[in-house]
């Protein structure tokens, strides 16, 4: 979705597009939670069914945001074909049919939450993304609960990604 | 790094916000008694018939804070699912917005004063900050409110003041 904003150049003000481009991918995972440091009563109590001592899964659904400017000779802000690259290695190698806690050493130590996972997420693609600059990470668990990861300040950019 | 999720709003900082979807059926009908009857049906058309009609709403409540190194969560989710059904859910849900809420004897039940009345009932929750209220009305229509800014300036610079 496109809006326009205005930055200073080194020739005074000049006008620039930016443009927010998202891809989705799907990925299915199990996970528990369940703090060691806690007593199994207060695992119970704080994290109801999902310390179910087998675990469970989720098909998980990723959205990922990048705003940039398209490029004037290919009108892209990043090839998709790279993002669905970057994301195919980054992340359905590492979490697609694994088991968060124990297969994801990036969650190692960390209960595997939409939040933490989120976090983790944001954290192995943004060095990643060479083009434009990577906007929100948006980690749907269920259609009904999700978590955004994006940095302070992105705000009014995320307003017009929606 | 900051653990994410921080409640500062320090630039560039990493932050999280939680999303949760709720779902509640009701009734309303859009009638000012403001506007004559032909000003009322020429403004709210369909919606202004006689004896009302019904949505199956879905509420996006969207919440930001410190991730809890020792949960993982920026809020326990059967905290926020409490306290949504306790001020919200059990209030609306199958019910005529018109009639058994006591908001919309005055104010006509637009979802757009839907999303005001439902972010003034959650914004008290103490588990997080409520950033957001999104409401689908239908699949194709919806609304979003982030709670009244200048209030929040004016609270800010009273305790600045303190």
């Amino acid at each position: 979705m496109e809006g326009t904003r205005v930055s200073r150049g080194s020739s005074g003000y000049i006008k620039v597009n930016m443009v927010v481009i998202t891809r989705r991918i799907e990925f299915s995972a199990s996970h528990i939670y369940h703090n060691a440091n806690f007593s199994p009563e207060e695992n119970r109590r704080i994290f109801g069914k999902c310390n179910n001592p087998h675990g469970h899964g989720h098909n998980y659904t990723l959205e990922v945001s990048v705003a940039g400017e398209p490029d004037p000779v290919t009108g892209m802000v990043l090839d998709l074909k790279e993002l669905k690259e970057i994301l195919e290695r980054e992340i359905m190698h590492r979490m697609d049919h694994r088991h968060l806690n124990y297969e994801v050493p990036e969650l190692a130590g960390q209960i595997p939450t939409c939040e933490n996972i989120a976090r983790v997420i944001w954290q192995l693609l943004e060095p990643k993304i060479t083009h434009g600059k990577l906007q929100r990470v948006r980690l749907y668990e269920s259609p009904d609960l999700f978590a955004d990861c994006f940095r302070n300040g992105d705000a009014a950019k995320r307003e017009n990604s929606r | 790094m900051s653990a994410t999720g921080n409640g500062r709003d320090d630039e560039g900082a990493l932050k999280m916000e939680l999303g949760r979807r709720y779902h509640f059926s009701a009734a309303h009908r859009l009638h000012s008694a403001h506007l004559t009857e032909e000003e009322n049906c020429r403004v709210f058309g369909k919606c202004n018939n006689p004896y009302g009609h019904g949505h199956n709403y879905v509420v996006e409540v969207k919440i930001s804070g410190d991730v809890d190194p020792a949960t993982g969560m920026i809020a326990n989710l059967a905290d926020l699912d409490t306290f949504v059904d306790g001020a919200v859910l059990q209030a609306f849900d199958h019910k005529s917005l018109n009639e058994d809420v006591a908001a919309f004897k005055e104010k006509v039940p637009t979802t757009e004063n839907l999303c005001i009345e439902i972010f003034e009932r959650l914004k008290g929750f103490s588990g997080a900050k409520l950033e957001r209220i999104r409401i689908e009305e239908t699949r194709n229509n919806s609304f979003e409110y982030t709670g009244d800014k200048l209030a929040e300036i004016a609270v800010a610079s009273e305790r600045e003041e303190e």
